[in-house]
């Protein structure tokens, strides 16, 4: 039954997908922590699949309302569970000046099923503010998201900020969005930057050390 | 019938036309010396060879096109320009006068924050009004048209836009829902009847909201037909006649929304197909429209979600591709020349695309390898783009001049080629970009 869920998921059959779950939920036939994971391991084909350059933009967003409509349904099941052990924390805007979030939200979604605690600051995020989340919230990665090229001086200062405040150090910096590219990444002072998603999960993968 | 004109007819004929500048009243515009008159029509004709392909060019031509550059260039905010428009005009002239491009592209980016006040604009934050004043205006991204209304797109375009698009993206005209359904004013029965939402107090508020943004775009467009009939006067023409739209982009950009186009893909392809089919004559007749009103044949088409990434190959030929190829033809067969602006990167697309007659239309690149795109479209179109924003921001002049040779050497051989950027940049080097243009004025002379 699992699998059948998986290859729904995995291969854009949304109908299919959740009459399937609906289906395991009203029958009592799959712990709700199964089909979450059913949902997840098809999340990791569907990435997977990205990378290879097999699926494109319209599958990753379809992927994510599927997953949004399986966790729906599965919410009050899931509700009486605990926290599942998260890999690690990933701190993540739009830098200063620009309001651009499509990018940014694919990237807080991979990392979020690909197992990271992510904390979303949204858009047009000041220096300031990410450097009180820095303090709360204590991640390991923090990722600067942009699509101006007005962004390229939004995230030097964001970093330079951070690291006038004496927080830079024990944290890696990612960027990503629009024109970024290593000339960027250094000019902001960045650690690395990620060309899609994909990239962004890896890396931040690599610097917690997680599989 | 009178128009028997051929496609390259229509096209001389506009072109004829651009090079003969008439001021906002129409007569012929005086250019302010023979020296002047002769840069503006040396820099036509050599758009136009560099596009037709026929003649090579007296050299490569050199056409930045700047977001709100200027505006940062003069040390002025983007919101000084949105309400100024002394200032506006001032701002784009210093970018003129200082860098002395082949072309201009008007001072209507920034647009102008009072009418959108007026009008109580969602579709965008503009300084002050969701932004900060130093940044730029952007776009707020949302469904604004819902999952289940593309049979009332497909059936009505234009009453979908004024009854439904327009009271959502406008504060202001919020009432136009109430408007009556204009096909039933058919005989004297209907009349009464289909005037009675003109008598509710609402409709008329938002009726007057569009008289006071109607006098102040005519106050922002007198600056700017003042400021393109300077230019022209100093020789410098103002490049495009005016825009339009891939039909997968209207619905994906301002419509729908990019999630909302993406699951329709796989949700409902068939109203999605329909829907970009419907828009096609409407988009045609947008950039003719505008080109034969502004008596220049080049109209700028910005491509987003086509791009490398966006889609497969597959999805961008089922969907994205046949209905921008007959935007294009229904442009083409009209004398006018899409510019279409490829954001992102076309790598992949550039097999596709190869489909279209040869010399009628322009492709700016972005993030695309310049090598493969020339060797694509070699004797189909001409190419250009690819300045890159990270050299611009924060190379080194060295850099950008090496990289604008390296353009010049890949693609200025036997014409076709326009340096250009690929993406609209707000704030880069001074030197940078004035190296630039310089170099290519010099290195990209063809003998």
């Amino acid at each position: 039954m699992s699998e059948k869920l998986v290859n729904a998921i995995a291969d854009m059959r949304e109908e299919e997908a959740l009459k399937l779950v609906w289906t395991l939920v009203a029958n009592g036939e799959a712990e709700p922590m199964a089909i979450l994971d059913a949902a997840r391991e098809a999340m990791t084909i569907v990435g997977k699949r990205y990378e290879e350059g097999i699926y494109f933009l319209p599958e990753l967003m379809l992927a994510g309302e599927m997953l949004i409509q399986v966790a729906d349904i599965l919410k009050p099941e899931l509700a009486k569970l605990p926290e599942v052990k998260r890999h690690g924390k990933v701190l993540i805007g739009t830098v200063q000046g620009d309001i651009h979030d499509i990018g940014k939200n694919i990237v807080t979604f991979m990392l979020d099923v690909n197992g990271f605690e992510v904390l979303d600051l949204g858009v047009d995020v000041s220096p300031q503010k990410f450097m009180e989340a820095i303090q709360d919230f204590q991640p390991q990665v923090i990722g600067l998201s942009g699509f101006l090229t007005l962004a390229f001086d939004g995230m030097k200062e964001t970093i330079e900020a951070i690291e006038t405040a004496g927080l830079r150090d024990g944290v890696k910096i990612m960027i990503g969005g629009g024109q970024v590219n290593d000339e960027i990444c250094k000019y902001a002072g960045a650690d690395a930057y990620g060309r899609d998603a994909m990239a962004g999960v890896s890396l931040a993968q690599k610097w917690v050390g997680a599989q | 019938m009178g128009n028997q004109l051929s496609p390259e007819e229509k096209q001389e004929a506009l072109f004829q036309r651009w090079l003969s500048p008439t001021d906002p009243g129409g007569n012929d515009l005086p250019f302010q010396s023979p020296e002047a008159e002769k840069a503006y029509k040396t820099t036509i004709n050599r758009i136009r060879d560099a596009i037709q392909m026929k003649k090579l060019p007296d050299r490569v031509p050199v056409c930045p096109l700047p977001g709100f550059f200027p505006v940062y260039h003069a040390g002025m905010t983007p919101q000084e320009v949105m309400y100024d428009y002394d200032k506006l005009s001032m701002a784009f002239k210093k970018y003129v006068l200082d860098f002395e491009p082949d072309v201009h592209i008007g001072a209507t980016a920034p647009g102008s924050g009072r009418v959108y006040e007026i009008l109580d604009y969602k579709l965008y934050s503009w300084p002050g009004h969701g932004v900060s004043p130093q940044h730029i205006y952007q776009c707020n991204e949302g469904e604004y048209m819902t999952a289940d209304e593309y049979d009332a797109l497909i059936q009505d375009p234009t009453g979908f836009f004024s009854n439904v698009y327009l009271p959502r993206v406008f504060g202001a005209l919020e009432p136009f829902q109430m408007l009556p359904f204009l096909p039933g004013i058919l005989e004297i029965y209907g009349v009464a009847f289909n005037f009675i939402p003109f008598g509710l107090p609402p409709v008329q508020a938002a009726y007057k909201a569009l008289f006071e943004a109607g006098a102040e775009a005519l106050k922002w467009a007198g600056a700017l037909g003042a400021f393109d009939a300077e230019m022209a006067g100093l020789g410098y023409p103002a490049f495009w006649g005016g825009f339009t739209k891939a039909p997968f982009d209207t619905i994906g950009d301002t419509l729908r929304g990019t999630k909302g186009i993406m699951v329709d893909m796989y949700r409902q392809p068939d109203k999605l197909l329909q829907a970009m089919e419907a828009l096609t004559p409407i988009y045609i007749q947008l950039g003719v429209g505008a080109a034969k009103q502004a008596g220049c044949p080049l109209i700028f088409m910005p491509l987003h979600k086509g791009a490398d990434g966006f889609l497969s190959d597959e999805q961008f030929k089922k969907f994205y591709w046949p209905t921008l190829k007959k935007v294009i033809m229904g442009l083409v067969d009209e004398g006018v020349v899409p510019f279409v602006w490829a954001e992102g990167g076309y790598n992949s697309r550039l097999e596709a695309i190869r489909d279209l007659p040869k010399g009628k239309t322009a492709w700016l690149f972005d993030l695309t390898d310049m090598a493969k795109a020339k060797k694509a479209l070699e004797g189909i179109a001409c190419v250009g783009g690819n300045m890159p924003m990270d050299l611009l921001s924060v190379g080194t002049t060295e850099d950008a001049k090496a990289h604008a040779k390296k353009c010049i050497d890949t693609c200025g051989k036997g014409g076709g080629y326009i340096m250009a950027n690929g993406a609209f940049f707000d704030k880069v080097k001074f030197e940078n970009l004035k190296a630039i243009v310089d170099f290519v004025k010099e290195y990209g002379v063809y003998k």
